[in-house]
């Protein structure tokens, strides 16, 4: 295609092209500190295209295909370029990568042990570990987790984070400017902003840690921890996860291990202040 | 040289894996994607001397085809629980009964819905069967439903509510309105024993299915790999019987597949390097047609010849329907969009 | 109505593992996770690799397990085993 850019995320290695230069371009900037190897062949591709020809110029809209489509999906203005890309790549991971097992989660690592965050869109885990990522932890990821079903150990996939909302704000009053994308008001999933990994979280990318708890974050209500039995965490992950039914028994062996090994909490918290505060609370306690 | 013609000078052997730059894997990666053959690709290369990251993409693929290949064949397994106690019998079709057999071409196939062929006059009593076992309709449209129950070779797809997978059951392997209609009863009574237990079509039966379902009946989506299990089930049919290629002739006679089964030795000769004996090797100007219709792909997967694939898809209702019939279809289906 | 009798699965077809209140079933065949709950995998244990109607298996569950309390045994199994006949876990002999 025209436009087009390479990008390694974690173990994955996208190509993605496009019939416009300006999502292209605006993936050029967030990435720009992820590390380089233009001879590699592509794992995923990702494609950003108009429906029709005129359709580049006229009330240009971008649908997203690639390797994996959905049939019914609503292509986005192409202010919203940039959007268009990222739910390209999210979709070509969820549907096509076998290696690891993958949950829809955030995650933090902090000593190569991994503080896993399991929840809907709205839970705050994407917000969590932004936070947590511009502390003393390494973000690991705000979307998917990797499990390596080999060896049970967490993998980062550290794309550049999603900020929505009134997460925009707050991250924001934390960070250089130079590490935020352009704000895209009024998209289907609300405001967003891309924040750009601390650059140890990028050059990390590749090292694995232990998961060592695991959490399900609500976010709203009043303070609370409660203990989850490996059962519970089970069938919430099984439901996490794009992957575990295509993995067959690698998958299960994976799942089982994880929430035998790893202690589990739902926690509830009224803002991110409590919110990490209860991590922190949490971390200290099953990783002593 | 273009990422499709690569893919298929790869798959036939011509072109060795080594030999290619590490960016043109993306291009042959993208076409096989799109044409659901990673797997087949990542089997066929198997051993060859890879860029690592390749090696290690072919490794899931292989990995992933296992798993899914198990959980199609376990809805055979359902549907034989759930027909055998009342004594329907049924022959396992396409990917199912590729994999059942143990065929080379099972090798990384994808496999979609479970398809399998009963007696017409078994078709009401398991249909039975299947709803009571836990399938149901799809939801699906009046019209839809009419027009699979008047002139389709199907039932409309029955999909199961735990386990979401569908499974179509034909009693005849072409639509009833179809120029041609092969001998659906020929085709159960010399059905064979599969090494997995499952009954499927004869050899040369099973060839000529393959060919109707690529050339006569479809508009040639998934072309290159239905054309592949042709170029392969052929070769081994014929490794283990000499006188395969001539059974193969008489079963096309009688079902009225002559032309598609000699057209698919033809273009599996042209793009897979297949070998064909005498008597097969005729010249047929149409079939450039086909073969740029199969490798209409750019190296980012797209279809490059719109105009063409509209012509095999008007095409393939042609086959399907009587003139008048197919423009009261297109109508219909038209005013739904 | 004959008591219908039901196959196991054979050995190895099945990866048991107990999470807690639950129990996770990976059935190799089939590639499917079964979460189950007592006395699913009691009756599983019991049935070994062997076929069983639910009259028989009752009488072999009452030698490992206190069953008072419970009107009929029998029934109960029947429906049981039903459910994991619809799960694919064990067939109709």
């Amino acid at each position: 295609m025209r436009h087009n850019i390479r990008i390694a995320v974690g173990p994955v290695q996208f190509r993605i092209g496009s019939d416009w230069a300006e999502p292209i371009s605006a993936l050029e900037q967030l990435y720009a500190g992820y590390p380089q190897d233009d001879a590699r062949p592509a794992d995923a591709t990702v494609r950003l295209f108009a429906a029709r020809p005129w359709r580049r110029w006229v009330r240009p809209s971008v649908h997203i295909g690639g390797d994996f489509v959905v049939p019914d999906a609503l292509p986005l203005p192409l202010s919203m370029g940039l959007l268009a890309a990222e739910m390209g790549m999210n979709l070509q991971v969820a549907l096509g990568w076998r290696r690891h097992m993958l949950l829809h989660a955030s995650a933090v690592a902090r000593d190569d042990r991994a503080l896993i965050m399991s929840g809907e869109s709205g839970s705050g885990k994407s917000t969590l570990a932004a936070l947590l990522g511009e502390g003393d932890w390494r973000l690991m990821g705000d979307e998917f987790t990797l499990i390596d079903p080999a060896s049970g150990d967490a993998l980062a996939f550290p794309r550049a984070v999603s900020l929505k909302n009134e997460a925009i704000a707050a991250v924001a009053a934390q960070v250089d400017a130079a590490r935020l994308g352009p704000l895209m008001a009024g998209t289907p999933k609300g405001d967003i902003r891309h924040l750009i990994p601390r650059a140890d979280a990028i050059a990390d990318m590749h090292e694995p840690a232990r998961p060592t708890l695991l959490l399900f974050p609500r976010f709203g209500g009043a303070a609370a921890i409660e203990p989850m039995g490996e059962g519970e965490a089970f069938v919430r992950l099984t439901e996490a996860s794009t992957n575990y039914v295509a993995l067959g028994e690698a998958g299960f062996a994976a799942l089982t291990r994880l929430v035998r090994e790893t202690p589990a909490f739902g926690v509830s918290y009224p803002d991110s202040a409590t919110g990490i505060a209860l991590v922190e609370q949490l971390w200290a306690e099953v990783a002593k | 040289m273009s990422a499709v013609q690569t893919f298929v000078d790869l798959l036939a052997g011509r072109r060795e894996a080594a030999a290619l730059a590490p960016r043109e894997w993306d291009g042959v990666i993208g076409v096989a994607r799109s044409e659901a053959m990673l797997p087949t690709l990542a089997h066929r290369l198997d051993g060859a001397d890879l860029p690592p990251t390749v090696a290690a993409l072919f490794a899931d693929q292989r990995a992933a085809a296992a798993v899914a290949q198990r959980q199609a064949l376990w809805e055979a397994e359902m549907a034989r629980r759930a027909l055998a106690p009342l004594g329907i019998e049924f022959v396992l079709l396409k990917g199912a009964a590729y994999a059942a057999a143990n065929m080379a071409c099972a090798a990384g196939r994808q496999i979609g819905d479970l398809d399998i062929l009963v007696l017409a006059s078994d078709i009401r009593r398991a249909e039975n069967a299947l709803l009571n076992a836990g399938w149901e309709w799809v939801k699906s449209d009046p019209y839809d439903d009419f027009y699979y129950r008047e002139h389709m070779h199907e039932l409309p797809p029955l999909i199961h509510k735990s386990r979401d997978r569908m499974i179509d059951v034909h009693h005849t392997i072409l639509p009833r309105t179809h120029r041609i209609t092969p001998d659906a009863l020929a085709l159960v009574s010399d059905a064979v024993t599969s090494a997995g237990g499952f009954a499927v079509l004869n050899p040369a039966d099973m060839t000529c299915h393959c060919a109707a379902h690529m050339l006569a009946d479809g508009d040639l989506q998934g072309g290159l790999r239905n054309l592949w299990d042709f170029n392969l089930m052929t070769r081994d049919f014929a490794a283990a019987d000499p006188r395969f290629w001539e059974q193969l002739d008489v079963r096309a006679r009688l079902h009225g597949l002559r032309d598609a089964v000699q057209r698919a030795a033809r273009m599996s000769r042209d793009l897979y390097g297949a070998v064909l004996p005498a008597g097969w090797n005729g010249p047929e100007t149409t079939d450039r047609w086909f073969r740029q219709r199969l490798v209409a792909r750019d190296d980012w997967g797209r279809v490059t010849r719109p105009l063409l694939e509209q012509a095999f898809y008007i095409r393939s209702h042609w086959l399907r329907m009587p003139p008048t019939m197919l423009a009261q279809h297109l109508w219909t289906k038209w005013r739904k969009r | 109505m004959p008591d219908p009798a039901f196959r196991a699965a054979p050995p190895d077809a099945l990866r048991i593992e107990p999470l807690g209140e639950l129990t996770a079933i990976f059935d190799r065949r089939s590639m499917q996770t079964h979460l189950v709950v007592s006395p699913m995998p009691e009756i599983l244990a019991a049935m070994g690799a062997d076929d069983w109607d639910a009259a028989t298996l009752a009488k072999r569950l009452a030698e490992s397990f206190d069953f008072d309390g419970v009107d009929d045994v029998r029934t109960i199994l029947a429906e049981r085993l039903s459910e994991l006949a619809a799960m694919g876990l064990v067939a109709h002999a």
